[in-house]
């Protein structure tokens, strides 16, 4: 820490502190509504002004996960006392769950396996893409390839086109070689967009690590393989961890693509989200709370991260 | 055994050719040096030997066997780099396993424990076992990056400017060391390097490289009495050579008008350059030549004179009792049978042919 010596620098100092302030206000404030909304009883999510003092309620997410019904007249209070806690609040807020006919099952809304599935495609397609892209760095980073840099240009010109463009055309063949709504198309899909980037973030840290290490290794008795898990594997961590969670992040927003490639099976979430909107009068506490969901592993997964993640943006600026 | 053989070795990446058909014999339990500037091919070679590299033609034998064919890790050599060679992350204890933990090499525990343990006390670095290798400094990396050669017991080591990142003080303690090791272990050492005094003080054959080919190889004593070239001759001896351009005449050797006597009269008179070390030019009272003292450096024991006889900047070792000062024209002379002749356009030393 650099001491402050002059007034020049103090005032200086202040200024920052108070526009690292202004900045984070504006960009928690959104982040502080919804998770806000998602908590509260459905006639205080719209109130002008807004609500800021009110009791928290688990409501909204049980209608999240659940498909549900007007009630047309109260609810018998035998009925309501058998009840598990969740349908409480859902009967509290003048709804009722849709049961199966013939099971009483509850009907799920079906989030819960959007969820899922955003999970599944987001994990598995940010795994393949960071490890094909490690490796493919590695190659170009250690070995002579002919025509190193026309491949480069070529792997990162598949970013170069707006992935609308090719939106109609994927679909078509996706639909002919039936990967339309399966977590495989649109797991290959994300790789393959994830991919390009993978390797070109991943190529700048491999470079970065001395080869000298490796052929140290080599020398000392190990092959090439082994060389690459002991040696380079551990220095380019960091690399890896920020290139993890760019690709995770990009595949766990990805709308455009999902919407059209997906409808039932292998939908995610973000298509889900706002597809509640528009369905009679909105709730928006539900919708809220389906978001405020959808932040969550993103922040645990950059969270762990951070330590990498901070080391990784600064890391090329440091070594040179 | 592990005699070092190479053959006609040609290296080139891309349309820069780092080694042109080098030729290079290393006895068994020889202390090698390569010696030679920046890109004449002294890293490749190594390069070439340990594996890292493939030759594009020739072959390369280590203890009378091909080992074209063979990976980095089968061919039994050891590495020492001038940088970056240790592993990080790692403890110096880590370092010091990592090679006896390679499936090619692998010991037993007790055998890795007696190894480390030896190698560290050998280089005196058994209290810093347990510290992370970022945590050292330059002269015990090396010591280290050296340590983790000797675990292994190669029978064939290379080192490749090992000193060179480090200050003259511990340079020349570690110079010391290896030369004490190399006799301990009794192993074949290549090493490489630019620094003549490293060259001259550890090897007892010195191979000099040039461009890629290996211009001469003897010990330190013929390199520096015989070179068999200009080139050679400037690479070893500081200050360097001296290199007179003149003419063989009757009378002996006539430069800038003066006329010295030379011993290797027998050629004939014609243009020659005269190369002459500094050690052997002699001041004197009634000497033949005359120059003017540009610049005098005292060393302690010695001064190095640095002169000029008309257009021609010598230099001049003498005595530091000698009495001199600058801008003085003194006389001097040279020790004939000491006086190199070299061919002015090709630089081949006329007496070696």
């Amino acid at each position: 820490m650099a001491e402050i010596k002059t007034k020049g620098e103090m005032l200086f100092n202040r200024g920052a502190i108070l526009a690292v302030v202004v900045a984070l206000i504006i960009m928690l404030t959104p982040i502080y509504w919804i998770a806000a909304t998602s908590f509260k009883a459905r006639n205080l999510a719209t109130t002008i002004p807004p609500t800021v003092v009110f009791e928290p309620t688990l409501a909204p997410f049980a209608k999240l996960f659940t498909k549900r019904s007007q009630l047309r007249e109260p609810v018998a209070p035998e009925v309501y006392e058998a009840a598990p806690w969740w349908e409480k609040l859902i009967y509290d807020g003048g709804e009722q769950v849709v049961r199966n006919k013939k099971t009483n099952e509850p009907t799920s809304s079906g989030f819960g396996n959007r969820y899922m599935n955003s999970l599944i495609v987001s994990i598995i397609s940010t795994f393949l893409a960071v490890s094909m892209g490690t490796l493919t760095a590695y190659g170009f980073s250690r070995f002579r390839v002919p025509g190193e840099q026309d491949w480069l240009f070529f792997i990162l010109s598949t970013r170069m086109l707006p992935p609308v463009v090719v939106a109609i055309p994927m679909f078509l063949m996706y639909r002919a070689v039936g990967l339309h709504d399966t977590h495989i198309g649109l797991i290959i899909l994300y790789t393959a967009f994830n991919l390009s980037f993978a390797v070109w973030i991943m190529k700048g840290f491999i470079d970065e690590i001395p080869r000298e290490y490796e052929e140290a290794a080599l020398v000392d008795g190990y092959t090439r393989m082994e060389a690459f898990f002991k040696i380079v594997l551990p220095e380019a961590l960091t690399g890896i961890a920020a290139t993890a969670v760019f690709c995770f992040i990009t595949a766990w927003n990805e709308y455009a693509f999902a919407l059209m490639m997906t409808s039932k099976n292998a939908q995610t979430a973000p298509p889900y989200i706002p597809s509640q909107v528009g369905s009679g009068l909105s709730d928006w506490t539900v919708i809220a709370s389906g978001a405020f969901l959808f932040l969550v592993p993103v922040a645990i997964f950059t969270f762990l991260l951070r330590n990498h993640l901070l080391r990784g943006m600064s890391f090329g600026a440091i070594r040179k | 055994m592990a005699r070092i053989e190479l053959n006609g070795i040609t290296k080139s990446f891309g349309a820069q050719r780092a080694l042109k058909g080098l030729d290079l014999v290393v006895e068994d339990g020889e202390f090698f040096v390569l010696l030679g500037r920046t890109g004449a091919g002294k890293t490749t070679t190594l390069r070439v030997i340990a594996g890292l590299e493939k030759p594009d033609t020739g072959s390369v034998s280590i203890g009378n066997r091909d080992v074209g064919g063979w990976t980095a890790a089968e061919r039994d050599v050891a590495l020492v780099l001038q940088q970056y060679s240790l592993y990080p992350r790692l403890t110096v204890r880590g370092n010091l396993e990592f090679p006896l933990r390679s499936k090619v090499r692998r010991q037993s525990e007790e055998e890795i424990a007696r190894r480390v343990d030896r190698a560290a006390k050998t280089l005196q670095i058994t209290h810093l076992l347990d510290r992370k290798v970022e945590r050292l400094s330059g002269g015990e990396m090396q010591r280290v990056s050296i340590g983790r050669a000797i675990v292994r017991q190669p029978s064939v080591f290379l080192m490749d400017e090992p000193l060179s990142a480090l200050d003259a003080k511990l340079r020349e303690s570690l110079r010391v060391e290896l030369k004490k090791l190399h006799a301990e272990l009794g192993a074949t050492f290549l090493f490489v390097t630019h620094d003549q005094v490293e060259a001259m003080s550890m090897g007892d054959k010195i191979g000099v490289l040039q461009s890629g080919r290996l211009v001469q190889v003897g010990t330190p004593s013929e390199i520096y009495e015989r070179p068999l070239n200009t080139f050679v001759a400037r690479s070893v001896g500081s200050p360097p050579m001296n290199l007179i351009e003149g003419r063989l005449g009757a009378g002996g050797a006539e430069i800038g008008g003066y006329s010295l006597p030379v011993s290797a009269a027998a050629l004939g008179a014609r243009a020659v350059t005269f190369g002459v070390r500094p050690e052997n030019v002699v001041l004197a009272g009634g000497a033949p030549a005359e120059a003017r003292v540009f610049d005098i450096e005292d060393q302690g024991v010695i001064k190095i004179l640095a002169m000029d006889m008309g257009d021609t900047r010598l230099h001049v070792t003498v005595p530091a009792g000698t009495r001199v000062a600058r801008d003085e024209v003194v006389r001097f002379g040279w020790k004939p049978e000491r006086v190199l002749t070299f061919d002015p356009a090709s630089g081949v030393n006329l007496a070696l042919g």
